[in-house]
């Protein structure tokens, strides 16, 4: 049975990722939810938003571990895991508003974004519904003899699901080359996870022998080493692993669950903005090692804003798709 | 029994049904390094109805591969694989599986091109089988295509015989969408000539399988067969029946369908899934609409009956169409008694 692993560490000195290109990715997720939250209370987006504020530590630290070729699988809380594989804010927008210049040409919305050029087989608005295809591309990896690997994406509401531990039988089967990623942000739409989760959530993991790592989802360093090992085992035949990244919501389950009183207390989300942001943990630590001074961080919110600003600007004067386009795309 | 198949062109050899699937999946294995079978029992079992016996010997444990019992783990797995380059063509051993996949079916490969707008396409087959009177009760003798007919993104295939089931796999597993393929358990050992040389046969194109002149008969997978028999007594009567096999529901040759009871202005419907709400509701009402002032009767249907399939063979009997209650029904709407 596989053991259940150390969380790894890494220091920002260490030769790794550009970890400013990290905090910007995660700063430009924070305010693209802020924008889409904007967008949609001033009704210019229509349908649900499920936002991913609070979680981007998890987002960016697992993508900024991928290759530009490697396959993930989203959720329907996704923005941030298409921002993080490289997608851009423009045209992810223009999907958010069903626009024709949307990644899906407006037909797949805030819940279904797929990015093939950088291996985003798309969120998905099924709990645990991608499981099965992101292990489906791992076996096609392995078939194909390529070196890729997969993630997938999911909450802890995704616990809940059987096809989890099917697809996770499999996986760990036949070796194929995938990273389950449980974003733990503690509750299941309006329930919370310790009312539906028994026993400890990686020994799910265990049980089929698959290694599996606690990590502090917060911590985007910590995503970023145990992903980087995990990767590294899947690339060389080693196998799936499971990360169970704790993490929070700021939002509701969407942006019309406004009044939480009666499943989380302000004082627990007050915590969690205060203590345990991600973002604000990023710049504590890479302002301590010296790799960015406050006055860089400074221009770089400015620079992300204007280029988000300006994204919005695009998606709202996009046209929508041409009527003809309904019937399009239902057979290849 | 023997297929309604005209002798094709060409040489040919008599093959059962079994036989020309597997011949077709094999060949196009042989044709497509990304083809590959994924299911229950299909390596060195090759099914339980021996379909796929041999492929493994040929083809290897990587290209036919063994799954747990996890229908919905691997059918969402032949999903992501069609995604990311390859062509799987998972079996599903019991139509009445279908349940347990349904959402890896209808709400994923049948959407992700779709939602994507057109970038991504799940080119998966999936084979099944559908059809009662095998004393199998009544999780394993539904015929629940009309299921997955009812999902825009979804083809659906129904051969009738050797033929049409070499034809139409070909062409199901080379289609750049997902294919759903119903194979009737009770026509696995039907015979019929089937060419030597490669063919392929395009979805969404009807075949009369027998002419006639006074009523059209609609006739889904093995009711072809019950068709033709019933068309065979008839014309002891002189009613002339035309048979048409529509041979996939999605596309649907709604024009073959519209014109042959345009002949002949009568039109009864025989398919076996049940009889409300199903497919041969909606050949009915394609037919209805778009031959109405050809018709001289109301459109029939013969569907399986609206409960349970039951285990005793005196009540399972009971609940499928026949050649007799075909008969009885053509009869019926040609004014004979």
């Amino acid at each position: 049975m596989s053991e259940i692993q150390a969380t790894p560490q890494v220091t920002s000195a260490e030769s790794g990722p550009d970890w400013q290109r990290v905090y910007r990715l995660m700063l430009t997720i924070r305010l693209f939810e802020e924008r889409a939250n904007d967008l949609y209370q001033r009704k210019i987006m229509p349908g649900l938003a499920h936002l991913s504020s609070g979680e981007e530590g998890v987002a960016v630290g697992v993508c900024t571990a991928l290759r530009d070729d490697d396959y993930i699988t989203s959720t329907h809380r996704g923005h941030g895991h298409c921002l993080a594989k490289g997608a851009s804010a423009d045209r992810m927008f223009a999907e958010l508003l069903g626009k024709a210049a949307g990644y899906c040409g407006g037909k797949g919305g805030s819940m279904h974004i797929a990015d093939q050029e950088r291996g985003n087989l798309g969120a998905n608005a099924i709990v645990g519904g991608s499981l099965g295809i992101a292990t489906g591309a791992a076996l096609s990896i392995k078939q194909r003899g390529s070196d890729q690997v997969a993630v997938s994406f999911i909450g802890d509401g995704a616990l809940g699901q059987g096809v989890l531990y099917e697809v996770m039988n499999m996986a760990s089967l036949w070796k194929l080359p995938i990273i389950y990623v449980c974003e733990n942000n503690l509750y299941g739409e309006y329930t919370a996870s310790s009312e539906t989760i028994a026993g400890r959530p990686i020994e799910r993991a265990t049980a089929f022998g698959i290694p599996a790592t606690e990590v502090d989802g917060q911590d985007v360093r910590a995503v970023y080493a145990a992903t980087a090992e995990a990767v590294a085992r899947a690339r060389s035949g080693g196998g799936p692993a499971f990360l169970w990244c704790s993490t929070y919501r700021y939002f509701g389950h969407h942006v019309g669950d406004v009044d939480r009183g009666y499943y989380r207390s302000r004082e627990e989300e007050q915590f969690w903005r205060e203590q345990r942001d991600p973002i604000s943990l990023a710049r504590v630590w890479l302002e301590a090692d010296g790799l960015v001074d406050a006055a860089s961080l400074e221009e770089l919110a400015e620079e992300v804003t204007h280029e988000l600003d300006a994204a919005v600007e695009f998606a709202v004067a996009a046209p929508f798709p041409n009527p003809d386009q309904v019937a399009t795309d239902v057979f290849a | 029994m023997s297929s309604p198949d005209p002798t094709p062109e060409g040489e040919s050899r008599e093959l059962t049904m079994a036989q020309a699937i597997r011949e077709a999946i094999a060949e196009e294995m042989r044709r497509d390094s990304s083809v590959f079978v994924m299911g229950e029992d299909v390596a060195e079992a090759g099914t339980p109805f021996k379909v796929l016996s041999g492929l493994v010997e040929e083809f290897g444990p990587e290209r036919v591969i063994d799954t747990p019992i996890s229908e919905p783990g691997f059918t969402g797995m032949g999903v992501g694989a069609a995604m990311t380059g390859r062509r799987p063509v998972v079996d599903i051993m019991f139509g009445d599986f279908l349940g347990l996949v349904m959402d890896q079916v209808a709400n994923q490969a049948a959407k992700v091109h779709y939602m994507s707008g057109g970038k991504l396409s799940v080119p998966l087959t999936i084979r099944t089988t559908m059809g009662a009177s095998r004393r199998s009760a009544a999780q394993h003798s539904q015929s629940l295509h009309a299921w997955v007919s009812h999902i825009p993104g979804l083809k659906v295939v129904l051969p009738s015989t050797p033929y049409d089931a070499k034809g139409l796999m070909k062409t199901a597993i080379r289609d750049n969408s997902p294919v759903v393929f119903f194979e009737d358990k009770m026509n696995y050992q039907q015979r019929g000539q089937v060419p030597v040389a490669e063919y392929t046969i395009p979805l969404g194109v009807a075949d009369i399988k027998r002419p006639g002149k006074d009523v059209t008969v609609i006739a889904t997978s093995s009711m072809v067969l019950v068709a033709m028999e019933a068309a065979e007594v008839l014309a002891q009567e002189g009613i002339e029946c035309e048979v048409v096999d529509p041979r996939t529901t999605v596309p649907l040759d709604r024009e073959a369908l519209i014109n042959s009871v345009g002949r002949t202005t009568r039109a009864v419907v025989v398919d076996e899934g049940h009889r409300s709400y199903g497919v041969g509701a909606e050949l009915a009402a394609v037919v209805s609409e778009g031959a109405f002032y050809f018709l001289d009767a109301p459109v029939r249907r013969l569907g399986a009956m609206d409960v349970p399939i039951p285990f005793s063979p005196v009540l399972e009997d009971l609940t499928v169409p026949t050649v007799q209650g075909l008969v009885d029904t053509v009869r019926e709407l040609c004014g004979r008694k």
